[in-house]
């Protein structure tokens, strides 16, 4: 196994919880899904050096971190902005018209659907049913759930995102417990 | 009013909480197998209770228990399929953020029946909120000794584990399931050989869906007859149902299985919105063929549904109404399976991202004279030809639209135009 000595990509807390992680399955293979999602936590992305890394830690074939890291869609391989927006386009949103509130959040960004705006805060990615859809139209930003939606209702969640990234200096991530609008 | 069974402790404040759950009789269960039943004994009992899994596919749950070999010198596993990714379906991520213990406890007692000491949970990655519950609910199972070494002072261990997914539907599939566990691709394996005898690493496996294991404790707790005696006798049980789409009040309903459709619509989810009318239904989440309006007085229960050429599957119950199209509706429904197609076959893989094209011009009004007969022959050759269940689901489906709305669909070629958008 590789040296244990803390690196940009790897702090020595990571190492040791990917450790534990390992304790848990009989195969260090199934550990790679559960390392990459904890190393994402922490660069908000996956570049190849983390990959690297965790392939290093877990002493498995780096191409193993590589098909998982490429196959699912919540690892990303590419730095995406600091509020991750993910609309919901599937039937039961798009029957409420989550069509419309595409348009409005490319407008009201000034970005594309998969683009990032240029001081990095927002990234807009359009995903598949969030599992919410007696609460649509729904979006997920990073972990928490936004139900009902309307183009209003975006408008003062941008508006209230952008006044907390301009204020405080930690990021949404660590502060949020995705409870915003549990469903009934 | 229905008592509610799965759902009796949803409004509680702490209702995620272990007090909650035990005040209410939790663990009861737990207490009564280990101490009056045997792993075959128990296996029996889900059999009289005829339970039949809610992940989709309706199999008997005790039936599929006993097909685990009951040799003690292999390692079994159970697998809970928390990856609930079937668009209009969102009952599971309910019964994990208000009352995990409830499907915790139901694991506790299938691992004892099957004799696996190891569970996983696979839940999809971006329930973040089910997560923490069910960690913490987790942590307060181990700290009163209804998890890890000799539960409650018996002889009998478990340990489970949360793994989460991260964003492929088509894990939920179980095999597909099993492969992501083990840290590979996500994409289905070939049957036989059956998870029951060679799944997770090659051990003897079972894999229940979240609310099949909540059904469980309130089984061993109430009797199999009881359970048999809410809703038909052949697919009996509490039941949630997701309503979505175009009702008054959509919503999670917690009511017995076999319950008419256009009870559930019309009279707990207030029916059309006004001045609408309703059009058509999805009775079962997206890999369930639509219905038409005349059909709503189906029951909500395996037998009925298949009659009715449709299915349970999950329960999601999607409303179409008259001011909709259905053309844009099957195009996003195959546009979801194109997306979550792995890629190992080729009639899912070529076949449904050539039906999106076909789709997509139509709903474009740029449809073309032949388009509809060549979704037809695309349905048929995907389905009875994909490797597994989503393919198949998703011809079904396009081939069922095809049929009852034909009208829709050749208005779109002829005048080459959408006539709602
Ligand atoms: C494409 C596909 C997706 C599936 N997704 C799920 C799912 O999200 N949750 C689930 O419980 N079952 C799902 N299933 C069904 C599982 O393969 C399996 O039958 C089920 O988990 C067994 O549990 P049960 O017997 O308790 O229903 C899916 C099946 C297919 C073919
Ligand atoms: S039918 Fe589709 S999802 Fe299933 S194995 Fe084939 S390509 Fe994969
Ligand atoms: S369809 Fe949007 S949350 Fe389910």
């Amino acid at each position: 196994m590789t040296a244990v000595s803390a690196t940009e990509f790897m702090t020595e807390d990571m190492r040791r919880e990917i450790k534990e992680i390992i304790k848990r399955y009989p195969k260090r293979r199934s550990a790679i899904m559960p390392s990459l999602f904890l190393a994402q936590e922490e660069h908000g992305y996956l570049p190849d050096e983390v990959l690297l890394e965790v392939a290093g830690v877990l002493d498995v074939p780096e191409i193993w971190v590589y098909e998982i890291a490429t196959f699912y869609t919540m690892f990303n391989t590419e730095p995406v902005g600091r509020f991750h927006i993910k609309l919901c386009t599937n039937v039961s949103c798009l029957l409420l018209e989550a069509g419309s509130l595409l348009p409005h959040l490319e407008k009201r960004l000034g970005i594309t659907c998969g683009g990032t705006t240029d001081d990095g805060l927002f990234t807009l990615s359009i995903v598949e049913c969030l599992g919410s859809c007696g609460t649509a139209p729904v979006m997920q930003i990073n972990k928490t759930y936004y139900e009902n939606l309307s183009t209003q209702r975006i408008d003062q969640i941008l508006d209230e995102l952008k006044a907390q990234a301009s204020g405080a200096h930690r990021t949404i991530q660590s502060r949020d417990d995705g409870q915003e609008g549990v469903p009934a | 009013m229905t008592e509610k069974v799965l759902m009796k402790n949803a409004e509680a404040p702490d209702s995620h909480r272990i007090d909650t759950y035990e005040t209410a009789g939790g663990y009861h269960a737990l207490a009564t197998v280990l101490r009056d039943y045997q792993p075959d004994e128990l296996i029996k009992l889900i059999k009289d209770s005829n339970l039949r899994g809610r992940g989709g596919a309706g199999f008997a749950t005790g039936v599929k228990w006993g097909f685990v070999p009951k040799d003690p010198a292999l390692k079994k596993y159970l697998c809970c399929n928390a990856d609930e990714g079937e668009p209009g379906t969102f009952k599971d991520r309910a019964i994990m953020e208000k009352d995990p213990h409830q499907m915790i406890e139901g694991m506790i007692l299938c691992a004892y029946a099957i004799g696996a000491e190891t569970a996983y949970i696979y839940i999809r990655g971006e329930y973040t909120l089910s997560v923490q519950r069910l960690e913490a609910a987790l942590k307060e199972a181990y700290d009163k000794r209804y998890l890890g070494q000799r539960i409650i002072g018996s002889n009998v261990s478990l340990d489970i584990y949360v793994h989460r997914g991260a964003g492929a539907y088509i894990c939920g599939e179980e095999t597909a399931l099993l492969e992501s566990i083990e840290g590979r691709r996500g994409q289905p394996k070939l049957k036989p050989p059956f998870p029951a005898i060679e799944g997770l690493y090659a051990s003897p496996t079972v894999i229940n869906n979240v609310e099949t294991l909540a059904c469980l404790p309130h089984i061993v707790c109430r009797g199999a007859e009881w359970f048999r005696k809410i809703g038909p006798e052949k697919s009996p049980g509490p039941k949630l149902y997701c309503l979505s789409g175009h009702v008054r009040k959509p919503g999670l309903y917690e009511l017995p299985m076999g319950i008419p459709l256009r009870e559930l619509v019309e009279k707990h989810a207030g029916g059309a919105r006004p001045g609408r009318k309703i059009k058509a239904v999805i009775p079962g989440g997206v890999s369930a063929p639509m219905i038409p309006e005349s059909d709503l007085n189906v029951c909500m229960d395996f037998e009925s549904l298949a009659a009715a050429d449709t299915m349970l599957g999950s329960a999601g119950v999607i409303v179409i109404d008259d001011n909709d199209c259905i053309v844009r509706v099957a195009t996003r429904i195959i546009e979801f399976f194109a997306h979550e197609s792995c890629g190992k076959c080729t009639p899912c893989r070529e076949g449904l991202s050539c039906a999106v094209k076909i789709l997509r011009r139509l709903e474009n009004g740029e449809g073309r004279e032949g388009d509809l007969e060549q979704l037809d022959f695309l349905c048929d050759g995907i389905f009875g030809n994909s490797f597994c269940a989503l393919g198949d689901g998703a011809a079904w489906g396009l081939r069922r639209a095809l049929q009852i709305f034909r009208d829709e669909f050749i208005y779109h070629v002829e005048k080459r135009e959408c006539p709602f958008h």
